[in-house]
Parts: structure tokens; C-alpha cells; sequence
């Protein structure tokens, strides 16, 4: 039997490179189990964990480390909510989408973030600075329509609010900056 | 084996008896009553998801799916109710609400599941205006387009991709109104895992996934008084043409198929039993080499979608794969080589066109292994046994009533060992009728080897020749050739010769045959056979059984190519392979 060839087995140590020692050595363990393709959303969460999000190139290496169809890696990471696949800005804004916030307007706020920031839900402004996500009700209706962002929390927000909200955080990574 | 429990229960009233496990839909088939169905598919996992199927079980309170409820004791199912029939409408006019509204122009128009399944559920008007999926067509692959705008999720496409074919290259991605079905990271075919194979296309029922068309390079060249337009078929086309002209599937129509294609204005017409006939000789003097020298076992290299198969998933085979290009391909290096040369004819004014069961073969004629050294390719055109049905009736060709054709010579003459290349085994058989002349030194020693037809998928076994007792394997659809190819790659069995078709049937149930007629199922199994029967009486018809006694190969070797095996051979008819990229999970 002649060996494998070596273009295949690169692509093993590049999948060991890029996701590391750690998630390595859990893979591993994974691979004890009698069906270690189970463990593909606990490897996943451990990915999300250490990258802050599932870029292809992490996908592709858990599929070829834990010996799960790419397909089969990309199918699950886009289909729970929890996984992120594009990398998280700077700044996570977190819309109320609850019905009290809703019924006080949380849909005004909601395209007034879309045009300020040029994104929609689940998706990250060019320059990396927001991050927009919607989330359901938060228990604070009192303060309804409210926006989170970080861990700031901004209650009785109004549609023209939004920029200068924005602006602040603007401002602030300015600031750092110089 | 224990006799399995038989479960009493009445469907639409009428008492039957059927074995424990059976579902509702199979135990109403017992009864003639056939209910719609979208998603199931007999030869593939259930899915559930299209909920076409839904019948009514008395006692539930809400409608099962007929397709994955197994019977019980008792069970009293209605299958028809205004009730049930309004529900499943409502299902299939949410399928349509989203769905494009352009039957007329759609490649599937007629022959697509959706279509006819809304007729007959009596959708006549579209109630629901849904929002519509707007997806861009992706078409990077150079056999298999994509339409994610046609997809209705029913997830046949993955299932055949992950299940028959051992590639797992389609998956849904996202949730909801957004999910797709793509490959991984819903990035470009040509950058997949596709092995090209065509079996989603098959299994597709609406246009979401069709081959990459070249009916507008053929029709272009055919136009062109510059060219000579060669065209070639191979063995399966004759046997399933006929199906796109509602004959009887197993009908052979070679010689009507000739004459249509002459009547095209093709200038001459080939057989790729030819290059079939030619590939076995040539193999057959490589295996006598690997006899000796190894490395054994040498694995047949005439399907395209194995061979992208080996490359992603087992490269470490590669160097037993045999080095023949495929009958294809040689017949197209032949048609501007050596016929051009015969004919005086300048090979870059020669067009050639191949008719093929495949879509792979799109890929295989545009790889740059398989091209000259002016990097033109030596297969101008594949076309599917699909675009030749619609090529024939574009022009108004009836095949039915045509005359009976000949193919042209000299690369239209061939053996019947040529003819059964089409079915699972046939090269297999095609080979062992030469290596036991090879080896016997007896012609006609022994013709027919029926043992190694492996209709089930996977063969394994010794055939006696002459002193020899080789050691053959024998598969079709790839996750039953991975079977075999794993107690290789482990060293747990030697084999001598291994043949391995991507598609199951082999060619007959290629990427590129015709939809099967309203209620026949593609891989079905009885459909397949009857394909193969066809190809094989054709062979026990013909009076040339054997590859060596082909009069116009011991021509090509006397006059041009010298002897098998020969340096000028190699150069011609021979290729080699290597690892590609992305590395398929096995």
C-alpha cells in the first residue's frame, strides 16, 4: 500500500494549526466516543468560544479533524442561532424585539439602526465597529422599547436617539485610539 | 429468519394483512392505492418534511404522513377525504407560493414532480402570493447548476449525495424561509466536494439542480460548414433514448438513435464501444503488467465521477487506478488523431461531440488531462442522454418511425464486449473475456461471466481463468464502492481487479438519463435491470462478442498505434492522476 499522498496530509496539520492545541486535544477525547460526530455541536461551541466566531476555515478543520462531512459542519453552524459566522464588532447592540417593546415602537428602532448602520439582524458593520442583534423580551418592559448595548442599557429610546447613542461609542473608540 | 408478525388494520375500508414495520404508503400500495408523495423516496432515508403524504388515521385527531407511520394492530386509515384532500392542496399551494411561475420556459417543464403533483391535487389557481427566495443561479461547476430559487427543501439531493453516493457534498443551511441547500459554506460547486456524479439532478424534483447545457455548442458547431462534426454514444444511450420517446424502458433503438443523429447533420457518427473495445485491450495488457510488476489491484478508470471520487477521498489509490483514459476520451483523441489523419482532414476544423449517460463527463472533457498539446480539448462537447431526447425533438425528428442506422467506420465498429460497458460489471466481464484469451491463449475460451453482473450494488469474488483465479470486485454507487475500497486501503483482501461506477446500475443509471415516466422512481431497481437487459442482449445478439477480435482495433494497431502498450499508446490513450483539493470525509 503506498502512502497517502501529501497534499491530503497537509491539509490534517493546517486544521491542527488553525484551531490549536486545546480544541485539538478535545477532538481527540471526542473520538473515544462511540459516535464522535455527535460531538460536533460541543466541539463547535468550544470554537465560538476561543475564536469569537466560526470563520470557514475553522469549519473546514473541525470537519476534517473530527471526520464530519463540511457540508454537514457549515449545514449545522448556520442553522442554530447561537453560532455566529462572521466575527462580532467592537460593540454588540442588542434590540428588544419583545411585544412590549415592539408595541412601544421597537420596530421604528430597529430601521432606524438598519439605516444608520447600513446592516441588518445577525450581521456586522464594515468597519467592524456594531454588531446588530435582535433578542426577545428582556423583563425590563417598564423601560420599553429598550436597546443594550455591551452592557449598557439605554430604556425609552426614541428613533432620533439612535445616532447619538451611536455616536458615543464612536467617539469613545476615537478617543482610545488617539 | 423468523416469519415476521403480520399486522391486521383497513385502509379506505378494505381489510389487508401486512408485515410488522411496514408503513401506511407501502401498505396502500398493497391495495393499488397510490398516495401523493414529494419528499419519500423508496431507495433513500425517510424525511417526513414535504408532508404531501398526509392520510387520515382514525382516533389521532390531526393527519399523519403515510410515508413514515408504520401500521398497528387495528389502524383504520382513510386515504381520501374532502378533508384530506383540501389539506394536502393547501400544502402543495404553499409549496407553489414562493416557487417562480415560469413552467413554459423551465428545463422540467412536463416532466417536473411539482407540476404534475399540483395538477393532480387540483391547484388551478394560486391562492397564495408568498414571498419569493431570491437567489443568484450558481453554475462554477462544469457538470452540475444550481437554482436555489426552484428548491423546495424536500432534501432528496442530500440524501442521494450523502446516502447512495457516500459524498455528503449538499447540506441545508440556515433555518426557516432562508435555508439553502448548497455546499458546504453554500460556497461554488467547483470548489466542493462534488464528484460531479449527476445523481441530485436525478433525484431532484423540480429544476432546482440540472446539468450545465451544451446544446448550444452543439447546435453551433453542427451549423458551422467549417467543421466536421463527429459525434459518439456511448453503450447506455441505446439503451434509454427510447424512454425520452415513450417506449418501454430496456427498448433498444441503436440503430433509429444513428439515424436521428445523421439526420442532425452530424457528419459522422461513432460508437464509444469503440473506445470501450479499445480500453479493454489496452487494460487488459496493463493488468497482465500489474501481474507482474503491480501494484494490484488495478481499479477501473472509465467513470469520471469514481475517478473525482479517488482523488478527494481515496488519493491513496490512485496508483491503481488504471492509467486507460476512458472510452470517451480515447475515441475523441482518435476522431482528431487518427481519423483525421486517415481522412486528411486538419484536427483543428474536427468537432467532437460524445453522448453520454453523465454529467462527470462534462468534467472529465474539460480537465486538462485530456486535452492536446495546445491545451484544446480532445471532447469538444458532452451532451446528456437528456439534450440528445430534446435535440431530436427540437428538430422534429420522430425516432420512433426511423429508419434502422449504421455506425460510420472505421470508429464505429465494436464488439459486444463494448455494449455491456453500460451496466454495472461490464467492463469487469469485458476484461475477463480478454484476459482469459490473454491468459489461455484460447479464443472464445470463456464469454460470458454472468457472476460478476452485480445488480445488488457490490460484488465480491474468484473467477476462475484457466490457471488463474482472480480475485474481483465489483461496485456501483459509491458508498457500496467504499465498502470494497476500505478493505483494500486496510489490506484485508487482496483483489486482482476491482470495477467501480460512480452511479448505481453503473452508466445505464447515469447523471444524464431520462426522468423515469410519471410513478418510476430513479434507482429503481427494476427500471435499471431492464436498461441492462437491453445492453446485454444486444451483446449476445452480436457476432463479434470479444474486443481482441474487433477487425478495426487490429487495424489501429497494424497501421497506427503498433501494439498495446506501446510508447505511442501510452502518449494517445493514457492519463495519470493526482490528489485534489478539498479532501472529502470517507
Amino acid at each position: 500500500m503506498s502512502t497517502t499522498p501529501d497534499v491530503h496530509q497537509q491539509v490534517e496539520a493546517q486544521s491542527r494549526e488553525i484551531l490549536g492545541e486545546d480544541i485539538v486535544a478535545y477532538i481527540e477525547q471526542c473520538h473515544a466516543d462511540p459516535e464522535p460526530s455527535g460531538k460536533l455541536i460541543a466541539v463547535l461551541h468550544r470554537v465560538q468560544a476561543k475564536f469569537g466566531y466560526l470563520a470557514p476555515a475553522h469549519l473546514d478543520a473541525v470537519s476534517q479533524l473530527l471526520r464530519v462531512p463540511a457540508a454537514k459542519v457549515s449545514g449545522v453552524a448556520s442553522f442554530y442561532h447561537f453560532f455566529r459566522l462572521t466575527p462580532r464588532g467592537r460593540h454588540v447592540i442588542n434590540l428588544c424585539l419583545g411585544t412590549a417593546c415592539y408595541v412601544k415602537g421597537a420596530d421604528q428602532i430597529a430601521q432606524k439602526l438598519r439605516d444608520e448602520l447600513g446592516i441588518t439582524f445577525g450581521e456586522t458593520s464594515p468597519d467592524g465597529m456594531f454588531s446588530l442583534e435582535a433578542t426577545r423580551c428582556l423583563g425590563t418592559c417598564g423601560l420599553a422599547p429598550v436597546m443594550i448595548v455591551d452592557a449598557d442599557v439605554h430604556a425609552e429610546v426614541t428613533p432620533d436617539q439612535v445616532p447619538l447613542i451611536l455616536e458615543r461609542y464612536i467617539r469613545e473608540a476615537r478617543k482610545e485610539r488617539a | 429468519m423468523a416469519k415476521k408478525k403480520k399486522i391486521n388494520l383497513t385502509i379506505d375500508d378494505t381489510p389487508i394483512s401486512v408485515d410488522e414495520g411496514t408503513t401506511i404508503m407501502r401498505a396502500a400500495e398493497k391495495l393499488g392505492i397510490d398516495i401523493p408523495r414529494l419528499c419519500y423516496h423508496p431507495e433513500l432515508s425517510l424525511a417526513g418534511s414535504c408532508r404531501v403524504c398526509i392520510v387520515d388515521v382514525k382516533g389521532m385527531g390531526y393527519f399523519m404522513t403515510a410515508c413514515s407511520v408504520a401500521v398497528w394492530e387495528g389502524m383504520e386509515v382513510q386515504t381520501n377525504s374532502p378533508e384530506i384532500r383540501q389539506a394536502r392542496r393547501d400544502i402543495v399551494e404553499l409549496l407553489l407560493d414562493n416557487h417562480p411561475q415560469d413552467c413554459q420556459t423551465c428545463e422540467r417543464d412536463g416532466r417536473c414532480e411539482l407540476q404534475n403533483l399540483a395538477y393532480s391535487m387540483g391547484v388551478r389557481t394560486r391562492l397564495f402570493e408568498g414571498r419569493r427566495k431570491e437567489f443568484p443561479i450558481e453554475a462554477t461547476s462544469h457538470s452540475v447548476v444550481r437554482n436555489p430559487e426552484k428548491c423546495i427543501l424536500c432534501g432528496r439531493c442530500v440524501r442521494v449525495c450523502a446516502e447512495i453516493q457516500g459524498v455528503y457534498n449538499l447540506s441545508q443551511h440556515g433555518r426557516g424561509f432562508n435555508t439553502v441547500v448548497g455546499p458546504a459554506h453554500l460556497g461554488n460547486m467547483d470548489d466542493s466536494v462534488c464528484i460531479q456524479c449527476g445523481q441530485c439532478i436525478n433525484a431532484c424534483p423540480t429544476a432546482a439542480l440540472l446539468e450545465k447545457p451544451s446544446t448550444d455548442a452543439v447546435w453551433r458547431a453542427l451549423a458551422d460548414p467549417e467543421l466536421h462534426v463527429v459525434v459518439q454514444t456511448a453503450p447506455s444511450i441505446r439503451a434509454a433514448i427510447g424512454e425520452g420517446f415513450d417506449m418501454p424502458p430496456g427498448t433498444p433503438a441503436t440503430g433509429r438513435m444513428i439515424t436521428a443523429l445523421r439526420r442532425l447533420g452530424f457528419d459522422a457518427v461513432f460508437d464509444t464501444n469503440f473506445g470501450a473495445d479499445l480500453t479493454i485491450v489496452e487494460e487488459a495488457h496493463e493488468f497482465l503488467t500489474r501481474l507482474k510488476e503491480g501494484p494490484l489491484p488495478m481499479i477501473t478508470s472509465c467513470s469520471p465521477g469514481w475517478i473525482s471520487f479517488m482523488e478527494r477521498f481515496y488519493p491513496e489509490l490512485i496508483p491503481h487506478a488504471s492509467t486507460c483514459r476512458s472510452p470517451m476520451s480515447m475515441l475523441s483523441v482518435l476522431s482528431k488523431t487518427y481519423y483525421a489523419e486517415k481522412l486528411g482532414l486538419d484536427a483543428s476544423k474536427i468537432f467532437t461531440v460524445a453522448v453520454m449517460p453523465c454529467v462527470a463527463k462534462k468534467y472529465e472533457a474539460a480537465r486538462p488531462e485530456h486535452a492536446d498539446v495546445l491545451e484544446r480539448p480532445y471532447t469538444d462537447a458532452v451532451l446528456t442522454t437528456r439534450e440528445l431526447i430534446w435535440m431530436i425533438k427540437c428538430y422534429g425528428i420522430s425516432l420512433a418511425t426511423l429508419p434502422e442506422g449504421e455506425f460510420d467506420a472505421p470508429l464505429g465498429l465494436s464488439s459486444g464486449a463494448g455494449d455491456i460497458f453500460g451496466s454495472t460489471g461490464g467492463v469487469m466481464e469485458a476484461t475477463l473475456r480478454a484476459a482469459s484469451k490473454l491468459i489461455t491463449g484460447k479464443p472464445g475460451y470463456r464469454v460470458e461471466f454472468t457472476e460478476v453482473r452485480a445488480v445488488e450494488g457490490l460484488r465480491e469474488l474468484y473467477v476462475a481463468v484457466g490457471p488463474q483465479n482472480i480475485h474481483v470486485g465489483v461496485a456501483n454507487g459509491l458508498q457500496n464502492a467504499k465498502t470494497l475500497l476500505d478493505k483494500v486501503v486496510r489490506g484485508e483482501e487482496e483483489f486482482h481487479v476491482i470495477e467501480v461506477m460512480a452511479c448505481p446500475g453503473g452508466c445505464i443509471g447515469g447523471g444524464g438519463q431520462p426522468y423515469p415516466p410519471p410513478g418510476v422512481e430513479i434507482l429503481d431497481p427494476d427500471l435499471l435491470r431492464k436498461r441492462a437487459e437491453a445492453l446485454y442482449a444486444i451483446d449476445h445478439d452480436k457476432k463479434l462478442r470479444e474486443s481482441y477480435d474487433n477487425p478495426a482495433i487490429s487495424e489501429l494497431y497494424d497501421t497506427y498505434l503498433d501494439e498495446p502498450g506501446s510508447a505511442k499508446a501510452h502518449k494517445l490513450l493514457h492519463t495519470h492522476y493526482a490528489p485534489k483539493l478539498p479532501r472529502g470525509i470517507r
